[in-house]
C-alpha cells in the first residue's frame, strides 16, 4: 500500500488511478492512504465549472486545458458525471470533449460518477482533488455533473468557481434567485454566438450590481467554446482571481474554513461510527424499534435509554449530551 | 455494502464514424449497474489505452465496424500490457468474421468477440462473470 503513495509521489499515472480507485471504492485502507497523501498536499489550486447539462462544461475544460498547458501547467481533471439512482451505473462521457489532451503527460482525466451523492459532485470528489495534488498537478480542474440550481457543493472544494450558463436561461428573475447564481467567482455565458447572449449578459451584470461592496466582482465573459471564442479573457479572469484571493488573504481563509469542515465531517464520522458498532455489540435495536411501534414506547426516552446503555454519556460527554 | 464497481471503456478506435452500437452496448453496461466511459469516435490505439490507465478500467471493449480489427486489437493490447494493465478485460464488438474471431481470441489480443444481433444480456452476463470471477 505505502508502495502505491511513493509511487504517486514519484508521479507514476498508473498510481494515481489506483489509488482514486482505492478511495472511491471505499478500501478498508483508504484513512491510511489519505493519512500518508495529506502531508503532500495543499500547492495545487482548485478550479470549480458549473453548470447546466450541455453547457459546455467539458468543452470550456478542453480550450482552457489548451491555455494552462502553453501556460506550462500542469493539470488534473475531474469529470463528474451521473450514476443511475435505479441501476447504479453511470455514463461517464466528459471525456469525448477532451480526448486532445489525452496523451499529454501533464494532463491527468479522471471520470467519476456521482455513486448517491446529490450535490453536484462525486462522493469522492475531495479526497481525488488531493490525490491529484500530492501526485504534483499545479491546477485541479473540477467538472460537476450538469446542476439545476441548488447543486452547490462545488464552492466547498474549489478555490475559483466558474459557473457556465447559455443564452436564453429564462428571464431577469432567474439571475436574482438563490442558489447557483450566488456562488460564482467568474460568470461565463458560453455558446455566444446564439440569440439573446448579450441580453442574458447584460442581466447577469445588472443582478452583480444590485449588490454592491464586495472586494471581487465577478466578471461575466462571453464565450464560444467550439469556435474558441472569449477563452483567452475567461484565463486571464482566472488569474486574476487567483491574484485576488492569494493577495486578500481570501484563499487562506477558504481553506481554513474547508479544513474546519472536514475536521467536523470527520470527527462526526468517527462518532456515528463509534456509536453503531457498540450499538451493534448491545443492543437489540429491532427490539427498540418494535416497542415504539407498539406505542410502548417513544422514540425520544429511547434514543436516551440507548445511548445511556452504551455508556454514550458516561464516556463520552457529561452527564447529559 | 460492496461499493466496488465495474468501470468499462468503450472505445471507437481508428476511422469508422458509426456508433450507435457503441452507444446501445454503454447504456445496456450502463443499466446493468456499470460505469461506463466513453470517449467518443475516431480515437488512436495510444489514447486507448491511455485512457484505460487514467480511468482505471476493468475492462476495455473496442467497437469497430471498419474492417480494421486484426491491425487496431493486437495494437491496443500490446499498448495495454506496457501501461502494466494485463489483467484488463479486452472484448471487441463489431463486423468480424468468424476466422477473425477465433484468431484474435487464439493470439489471447481478445477475450471475447461479439458480433451484430448479440443480446446485451450476453454481453453483461459475460463481464460480470469474468470480473466478479477473478
Amino acid at each position: 500500500m505505502q508502495q502505491l503513495v511513493t509511487e504517486l509521489l514519484q508521479g507514476n499515472r498508473r498510481a494515481a488511478a489506483r489509488l482514486i480507485s482505492q478511495i472511491e471504492n471505499d478500501d478498508p485502507q483508504k484513512t491510511d492512504l489519505l493519512k500518508e497523501i495529506y502531508p503532500h498536499t495543499g500547492r495545487a489550486y482548485v478550479i470549480g465549472i458549473t453548470g447546466a447539462p450541455g453547457s459546455g462544461k467539458s468543452s470550456l475544460v478542453d480550450c482552457l486545458l489548451q491555455q494552462m498547458r502553453s501556460d506550462g501547467l500542469t493539470v488534473g481533471v475531474i469529470a463528474v458525471d451521473p450514476t443511475s439512482p435505479f441501476s447504479g451505473g453511470a455514463i461517464l462521457g466528459d471525456r469525448i470533449r477532451m480526448q486532445d489532451h489525452a496523451l499529454d503527460p501533464g494532463v491527468f482525466i479522471r471520470s467519476m460518477g456521482t455513486r448517491g451523492s446529490l450535490g453536484g459532485l462525486s462522493r469522492a470528489t475531495g479526497e481525488t482533488i488531493q490525490v491529484l495534488d500530492a501526485y504534483g498537478k499545479n491546477l485541479v480542474l473540477v467538472e460537476t455533473v450538469g446542476v439545476g440550481q441548488s447543486e452547490i457543493d462545488i464552492v466547498k472544494a474549489a478555490d475559483t468557481t466558474l459557473v457556465v450558463l447559455t443564452p436564453a436561461g429564462g428571464d431577469s428573475v432567474q439571475t436574482i434567485k438563490a442558489g447557483i447564481m450566488e456562488i460564482a467567482d467568474i460568470f461565463v455565458i458560453n455558446k455566444c454566438d446564439l440569440p439573446g447572449s448579450d441580453r442574458t449578459a447584460a442581466e447577469v451584470n445588472m443582478m452583480i450590481d444590485m449588490k454592491n461592496g464586495e472586494s471581487w466582482r465577478p466578471p461575466v465573459i462571453s464565450t464560444n467554446a467550439v469556435s474558441n471564442i472569449g477563452i483567452d479573457q475567461l484565463w486571464a479572469a482566472l488569474l486574476e482571481h487567483r491574484g485576488y484571493m492569494e493577495k486578500s488573504g481570501r484563499l487562506l481563509e477558504t481553506r481554513r474554513q474547508r479544513v474546519r469542515r472536514e475536521l467536523t465531517e470527520q470527527v462526526e464520522y468517527l462518532v456515528k461510527k463509534r456509536i453503531w458498532d457498540r450499538v451493534k455489540e448491545k443492543i437489540e435495536f429491532n427490539d427498540m424499534v418494535e416497542k415504539i411501534v407498539q406505542h410502548q414506547q417513544d422514540p425520544y426516552s429511547t434514543a436516551h435509554e440507548l445511548l445511556e446503555k452504551i455508556k454514550f454519556y458516561n464516556g463520552i460527554v457529561g452527564e447529559d449530551g | 455494502m460492496n461499493s466496488r464497481k465495474i468501470r468499462v471503456l468503450v472505445a471507437k478506435p481508428g476511422l469508422d464514424g458509426h456508433d450507435r452500437g457503441a452507444k446501445v452496448v454503454a447504456r445496456g453496461l450502463r443499466d446493468a449497474g456499470m460505469e461506463v466511459i466513453y470517449t467518443g469516435l475516431h480515437q488512436t490505439p495510444e489514447q486507448v489505452a491511455e485512457t484505460a490507465l487514467q480511468e482505471d478500467v476493468d475492462v476495455v471493449g473496442l467497437s469497430i465496424l471498419s474492417g480494421a480489427h486484426m491491425t487496431l486489437t493486437p495494437r491496443i493490447k500490446k499498448l495495454l500490457q506496457k501501461n502494466g494493465m494485463n489483467d484488463v478485460l479486452l472484448l471487441v464488438g463489431g463486423i468480424v468474421s468468424e476466422e477473425d474471431a477465433a484468431e484474435l481470441l487464439k493470439s489471447g489480443c481478445a477475450d471475447q468477440v461479439f458480433t451484430p444481433g448479440e443480446p446485451l444480456d450476453k454481453i453483461t452476463g459475460y463481464i460480470r462473470e469474468a470480473i466478479n470471477g477473478r
